[in-house]
């Protein structure tokens, strides 16, 4: 289910940014104004490609308050399932495509009385949106970027020239490492962290942070998990009465909807909760990979999140 | 279509009225012949034409008069709207849908004339035109969420998103059914649902919560309340109940039909897209008992749906002790043919009452 209706928009700019990453530009079809949004929000991005339509969930980076167009940057992502490279190979300037309303999981908390920024590679993304909400709101931040090399640091010439005092860059192969322990014991009361990362930053960072005492609810993360390919599997759906399989490259939600099966989803990568689906019946091996479900959950063989897990055996029926 | 605003009372000589059309319109919340909680929510997408559903925030002919009543009741009690420090961007986002949606749906009443953050707000039944500068407080009487709810009917709580949870730390709320914005204000979803009778139990509140905290930018979503009002009073609040309360003792046998009234909420819920902060207008809307006997259909399910509800509910709901009075009234109204599904007052294939 997708709820909202759909965006229809055209790419009107493609700059690669090094070699990984490309930003893309998306202005609506209609010539009409895009919804506001909220720093840290994402777009679901749907992609043509053949017969199917893969969606992948991007952060909007743009300025929220800019309704003329909506900017993302992709990763390319060798390994993955492909989303990532049909951006940055198939997708040309003037190509129309659908996405979604924004939805925002990693919202800042406005109570905040300073907001400390932790990004890591393709992870900055999320903030250059929600930097420019804060410098409208003149709140008080600082950002400390971490990024494997200067030329694969995306936007640190643009966010060190317009926030010098501000923005703070480390580079991994230079073996610059964020001073994590004295950057948290530094903070004003009233300051909340938020990170976007990869997995291991987000762990090292919240283990410092519950280590020197932090509230739990002054630690923001975001991590998108872009859904692995796996063997393939078939699965029973009780309420729609259908038998599906599920192809090596794709993944059980997709696998669902290209079976015409109204799924509900937000954020496709496993953190969001939406999509979580009952297990009535299985034999086999869940490969669980989201990070929404606790980890009994995880061993007790009653749910699965379709968007990023999978399942290796011989049946496996799901209540939708 | 242009609506006749009625100039009306919610209070001493309580000179509301509905009109035909209103009682036509009227949100009859019973679906089936009896009650229970459910999560009955559905996308809030438009409606059949004319319906309280049609339009994102409905205007009826009370408009006027409700929107005087809310300026008496703040003139008594400012703490009826509140805005904790982090919630005066939600407060524009509200300020910016009610207007866009207002305009847009309702032209010949409301217009929104927009020049960057130069604003040009003229809203024709209350004879306002004022021109400000979006964002900017200094350039509004009130704040932004006081501003503009002073200016749509029913009460509204703008509650933020932190931790899976949902926070009422706003609102505007003068209209309600018993309960206090100034006593929940700052308090979590669990919190101020805490006093509701079975409902914990059967886990709706928990339900209720995984929806509301998924609802996206453009898709809100909708669903109706009920309770049991004696005499057509808006403000039926905690605070006010040593007025209000008493009065649910002056009902008799020969009055009940006119005084006693089915109160309906029509609950929405928006997310507001630059503070990502949940909007849940409560519209209120009051209707008598003899009114809504005009119509068969309702008339059967009302007596129905009165006379086996659980007593929690109709404790909770504040008519436990005129229940007897109410049953005595509504059974004259039920011959007991069968009643159709839904809530739409079918007046054309429903049966006549039957003597």
């Amino acid at each position: 289910m997708s709820g909202a209706e759909k965006i229809a928009v055209r790419v009107t700019e493609i700059v690669p940014l090094n070699t990984l990453v490309t930003r893309f530009k998306f202005e609506p079809v209609d010539g009409g104004l895009l919804p506001t949004f909220s720093g840290g929000a994402h777009t679901v991005v749907e992609m043509r490609d053949g017969d199917r339509t893969r969606m992948n969930p991007y952060s909007l980076m743009s300025d929220p308050f800019d309704q003329t167009a909506y900017t993302i940057s992709v990763r390319r992502d060798d390994q993955g399932r492909g989303g990532s490279l049909f951006m940055h190979t198939n997708v040309t300037v003037g190509d129309e495509m659908v996405i979604s309303n924004p939805v925002n999981l990693f919202s800042l908390d406005l109570r905040a009385k300073k907001h400390l920024l932790i990004a890591g590679g393709i992870g900055i993304t999320p903030f250059l949106a929600q930097i420019k909400q804060l410098d409208r709101a003149h709140e008080h931040w600082e950002l400390h970027y971490a990024c494997r090399s200067e030329a694969l640091g995306s936007y640190v010439d643009y966010l060190t020239s317009t926030h010098p005092n501000d923005v703070n860059v480390y580079y991994d192969d230079q073996n610059q490492m964020i001073d994590l322990e004295n950057l948290l014991d530094g903070q004003p009361l009233g300051t909340h962290v938020y990170i976007c990362g990869p997995r291991g930053m987000i762990d090292w960072v919240r283990g410092k942070a519950a280590d020197l005492g932090w509230p739990r609810e002054a630690i923001h993360y975001e991590e998108f998990l872009a859904p692995r390919p796996g063997k393939p599997f078939e699965v029973k759906l009780a309420i729609s009465n259908k038998v599906i399989q599920v192809s090596e490259q794709e993944s059980l939600l997709e696998a669902m909807e290209r079976s015409g099966v109204d799924a509900p989803y937000l954020c496709r990568g496993g953190a969001c909760g939406q999509c979580e689906t009952a297990v009535i019946n299985y034999d086999g091996t869940f490969i669980h990979r989201d990070h929404w479900l606790e980890e009994d959950e995880h061993a007790g063989g009653k749910k699965i999140m379709p968007c990023v897990s999978r399942f290796e055996g011989k049946t496996l029926v799901l209540d939708r | 279509m242009t609506i006749q605003f009625n100039d009306e009372t919610f209070r001493d000589d309580y000179s509301f009225r509905n009109s035909e059309r209103a009682i036509k319109r009227f949100p009859f919340p019973f679906d089936k012949d009896s009650y229970m909680y459910a999560v009955n929510m559905e996308q809030h997408r438009g409606g059949p034409a004319d319906s309280i559903y049609e339009k994102r925030f409905d205007v009826d002919e009370h408009y006027v008069a409700e929107l005087r009543d809310r300026a008496l009741v703040l003139a008594d009690d400012p703490l009826r709207c509140q805005t904790l420090p982090h919630m005066t961007l939600a407060g524009w986002d509200l300020l910016e849908l009610i207007m866009v949606s207002k305009s847009e749906d309702y032209p010949d009443l409301f217009e929104l004339h927009r020049d960057g953050d130069k604003w040009r707000w003229i809203n024709r039944p209350l004879g306002i035109d004022h021109s400000f500068t979006f964002m900017d407080e200094t350039t509004l009487p009130y704040g932004p969420m006081e501003y503009i709810t002073r200016q749509a009917q029913g009460d509204f709580c703008v509650l933020d998103q932190r931790d899976d949870m949902l926070w009422m730390d706003a609102g505007m709320v003068t209209t309600q059914a018993d309960w206090s914005l100034d006593f929940d204000i700052g308090m979590n979803f669990f919190e101020w649902h805490a006093p509701v009778p079975l409902a914990h139990e059967k886990g709706i509140f928990v339900r209720a919560l995984k929806f509301l905290l998924n609802i996206q930018q453009g898709a809100p979503a909708r669903r109706l309340n009920w309770t049991m009002t004696v005499n057509p009073l808006l403000d039926t609040s905690p605070e006010n109940y040593h007025k209000w309360g008493i009065q649910k003792t002056t009902i008799t046998p020969e009055n009940l039909g006119s005084k006693q009234h089915l109160r309906v909420e029509l609950q929405t819920f928006f997310r507001l897209p630059r503070s990502n902060a949940l909007v849940f207008p409560i519209r209120c809307y009051l209707c008598s008992f003899q009114d809504l006997m005009s119509v068969p259909k309702w008339g059967r399910r009302l007596h129905r749906v009165v006379r086996d509800l659980p007593d929690e509910l109709a404790t909770y709901k504040g008519f436990i002790d005129n229940r007897p009075m109410m049953l005595d009234y509504l059974s004259k109204f039920d011959d007991g043919l069968p009643t159709s599904n839904g809530i739409w007052p079918e007046l054309e294939t429903e049966p006549a009452l039957q003597s």
